[in-house]
């Protein structure tokens, strides 16, 4: 008994990891700006792939050998997709991709500011 | 039992399905992709993607062996990635 919900389980998550994945690949393509872009994939990396690891772990449940050795692979992907994500937006605004952050406002208090007259900077 | 493993069966072939589809348009905005960084962004997806057919390939053929694989792919996806950004970003990746 305990066999057929553990299948049923592992088969939802399969649909629902496919269906994060289908959406994250869609939204890669279809958005219009380089920074809305970066939205979308980021949830293929972390939800998509997440539910095929848990299918995975529920499916060796089912034959016999249980292993939560996938909890490995989804703390490293929960942990890294942040940093690529932040190194893309990184590239991004260093390329002009996106809108540029505002100019800081014009005070004087900085010393490299107060350079005296004629001299370059 | 079946009716569940042929439930499990379908859910295979649609996952396989999806993650193929998502591998062609990941493709697709890395050949259009305007900017570096879209390109960057699409490869990064592909390798999830490739990610996640290998874990849909051991479930489907039981083996555990493919752990190690995905794990594999996972950890050079990322440094890629960073290696990537780091290049554009400074033009040098080990300073």
């Amino acid at each position: 008994m305990i066999d057929i919900i553990a299948t049923y389980a592992a088969a939802l998550s399969l649909l629902v990891g496919s269906g994060f994945v289908l959406v994250g690949a869609i939204g890669l393509l279809k958005f219009n700006d380089s920074m809305t872009r970066l939205h979308a994939p980021t949830k293929v990396g972390t939800v998509g792939i997440g539910m095929l690891l848990l299918g995975s772990m529920i499916d060796t449940f089912i034959s016999g050998d249980t292993s939560i050795h996938e909890l490995l692979i989804m703390a490293f992907l929960f942990v890294t997709a942040p940093i690529s994500a932040h190194f893309i937006a990184k590239v991004n605004i260093h390329r002009r991709a996106c809108d540029t952050p505002p100019a800081p406002p014009r005070d004087s208090t900085w010393s490299t500011l107060d350079s005296p007259e004629g001299e370059s900077q | 039992m079946t009716a569940a493993t042929g439930v499990m069966e379908i859910a295979l072939i649609i996952a396989f399905l999806a993650l193929a589809l998502g591998q062609i348009m990941s493709m697709i905005r890395l050949v259009l992709g305007p900017t570096v960084g879209d390109r960057i962004l699409a490869l990064d997806t592909m390798v999830i993607n490739g990610l996640g057919l290998v874990v849909v390939l051991g479930i489907h053929q039981g083996i555990q062996i493919y752990f190690e694989v995905s794990l594999l792919i996972a950890m050079l996806g990322f440094v890629s990635t960073v290696a990537l950004a780091r290049f554009v970003l400074r033009g040098d990746i080990i300073e």
